[in-house]
């Protein structure tokens, strides 16, 4: 669409159009709106935990976060039926095993799919594609009886192994490799005596460290978030922390205190991870929202 | 964006020394290398897939096919005796209402929302990655945290929904004995920590439209609810399909939001003690680990299977359809 007003320029409108994409009031207004709905439950919840049983269903709820936190999550790793320490500990070797295998063989094939020539290539990669339409926990029953063939029931194994790289990851890796990896880099490589190894490993995952972390981090979210197929496969005493949350919400659902300092040191991790990466995650997403 | 999209420098040797074309060992272990290494590495995914992802699809149907119980070592021939049965269980039929209403309830609101708030961002302002990052925040927390958090507030006594409903002189609901309200409890759940993720999608999506487009309306005099109409909504209909379609095959099989809702409930797999918001997923859950029926939740998860792939297709048709028409 041409228009003679309009100059080839910054996509911020130009000239004497500048208003129309200033930000209203009003708009400013619904956000902030938004955001307070977006803030608060996390809000809530660090309230609720830092303040005693007695006072959380006060009418009006206290506002403030009290100095309780530190006794409720001495009660929390006391607690007989958490299992929490085991299940913080358990979450953090699931998912750092998902999150470092998933980034080192989706890249790997993403490379592979990206760069490298082989037969049957397309059609592999269309089948790449298709996995990612196959919800894995659709599988959860079968997924369950192979577990028991193996005596991996309640072992941890069991929740990794079945996820340790994912189609979307091998998806995402090969489009950013397609890319970024500019053929000569590797002809260069090659040229000096690199095996096909040493062409990803001392060329290409450098160059994938972008997208890498990006999947990292999403990956590392998805797992220590799993719930269902744990809640199938691991018992209540050799739980990851959801499941230690879940076992508190079983038993003690109106120790309201206990509780969320259940939930808010199961998402501090992800808490952490969001402040340190909040920018490469947003970034992350709305790279892939717009590729799809 | 953050994502620096140049090649990084690469710790390229210089390239003195290459080996000169050899005959023998070497160069076959070359061509092996370069034969055989795409296919070594694209290997593990596949491993992985067919193990934990084709075979127990394929199994779920052998399964479905049996009486089958883990517990009780029963493992008996029935054929399609688990599906004809399911066409006339009232509780699967039941699940499924539940299901789509909490589906409905949360994927409406959600995208309408996460539209608005994308065009709101969409605007030149500032504090935008603060206010980007806001919204995305309710993603780092974990589904179970959320709904733990969230049963909290919608519970009937102490809950601060039924305060804020109080305040306006309304009476109190019993959010997890009514079924209508059960689902609007587990979907503002949903709602809830989902919106900010579509918003972002589309924002991005929006943010690749061409500004000159407005432009033009605007100086025709097309008002910005009309060019929202006009413009930004049908030059992100891929982008939409794209939401539908992950919400839709998320919806179907929500589990952990209304599972974590019945606390207090001797099984919470029954969605509470009417069953008002079991989801089909925890009757599929309930029929193998509580009920020792594998067979027959095999059949259920086919059933879902099914309709996952249907409302796909279905939304896929209707967003084209509507685009079409316009």
């Amino acid at each position: 669409m041409t228009f003679p007003l309009t100059r080839r320029g910054p996509r911020r409108g130009t000239g004497r159009l500048r208003g129309l994409w200033e930000a209203s009031p009003l708009t400013y207004l619904a956000l902030v709106a938004g955001l307070v709905l977006s803030i608060f439950p996390i809000y809530w919840m660090i309230v609720v935990a830092t303040r005693t049983n007695d006072v959380v269903s006060d009418m009006p709820p206290p506002v403030l976060p009290g100095g309780s936190f530190g006794d409720n999550v001495g009660r929390l790793f006391d607690n007989p039926d958490a299992y929490f320490a085991k299940g913080l500990l358990n979450s953090a070797i699931v998912a750092t095993c998902v999150t470092v295998s998933t980034v080192f063989f989706a890249s790997l094939a993403g490379f592979a799919f990206a760069k490298l020539r082989f037969r049957g290539r397309n059609a592999l990669l269309l089948t790449v594609v298709a996995t990612m339409m196959v919800p894995v926990q659709m599988g959860i029953i079968p997924l369950y009886m192979i577990m028991v063939e193996l005596g991996w029931q309640n072992r941890l194994q069991a929740v990794i192994v079945p996820f340790l790289v994912t189609g979307f990851g091998v998806f995402m890796m090969r489009q950013y490799a397609d890319q970024a990896v500019p053929d000569e880099l590797i002809e260069a490589a090659r040229v000096d005596g690199c095996s096909t190894f040493g062409v990803y490993w001392r060329v290409v995952l450098p160059a994938l460290r972008p997208a890498a972390g990006v999947l990292g981090l999403l990956t590392f979210m998805q797992t220590w978030n799993e719930f269902m197929w744990p809640l199938a496969v691991l018992s209540p005493d050799n739980p990851t922390v959801q499941l230690s949350i879940n076992n508190l919400a079983n038993a003690y659902f109106k120790d309201y205190t206990l509780m969320f300092a259940g939930t808010t040191v199961a998402i501090l991790p992800l808490l952490a991870v969001f402040v340190v990466f909040g920018r490469q995650i947003i970034g992350g997403i709305m790279e892939g929202a717009v590729k799809a | 964006m953050t994502i620096d999209l140049r090649p990084a420098r690469s710790g390229n040797p210089p390239a003195a020394d290459v080996p000169p074309p050899r005959g023998g060992w070497r160069s076959r272990l070359a061509r092996l290398d370069l034969r055989a290494s795409p296919y070594l590495f694209v290997s593990p995914f596949f491993l992985v897939f067919l193990a934990f992802g084709v075979f127990p699809l394929g199994f779920t149907l052998w399964v479905s096919l049996h009486e089958w119980g883990l517990a009780s070592g029963t493992r008996k021939w029935v054929g399609l005796d688990n599906f004809s049965y399911l066409l006339g269980d009232a509780d699967f039929w039941h699940a499924t209402v539940n299901t789509i209403g909490i589906f409905v309830l949360s994927t409406v609101p959600q995208l309408l929302l996460a539209l608005a708030l994308a065009a709101a961002l969409d605007r030149k302002m500032r504090a935008s990655t603060f206010f980007r990052i806001g919204m995305v925040a309710p993603m780092v927390t974990s589904t179970a945290a959320v709904a733990i958090v969230f049963t909290q507030l919608f519970d009937r006594d102490y809950g601060l929904t039924n305060w804020l409903i109080g305040l306006v002189g309304a009476d109190p609901i019993d959010w997890q004995a009514s079924r209508g309200w059960s689902w609007v409890a587990v979907a503002t759940m949903v709602n809830w920590r989902w919106t900010g993720y579509n918003a972002l999608i589309f924002l991005a999506a929006m943010q690749a439209i061409p500004r000159d487009l407005y432009e033009a309306a605007a100086i025709d005099g097309a008002s910005r609810l009309r060019q929202f109409w006009q413009i930004t909504v049908p030059m992100l209909r891929p982008t939409i399909l794209f939401a539908v379609i992950v919400s839709t095959i998320g919806g179907l099989q929500l589990f952990t939001e209304p599972a974590l809702f019945g606390v207090g409930s001797a099984n919470r797999m029954d969605g509470g003690s009417l069953h008002q918001f079991q989801t089909i997923t925890m009757y599929m859950f309930d029929n193998a680990f509580g009920e020792d029926r594998y067979g027959y939740a095999a059949t259920v998860s086919w059933a879902l299977f099914v309709m996952i792939i249907a409302f796909s297709l279905l939304n896929f048709l209707f967003v084209r359809r509507t685009g079409g028409a316009r």
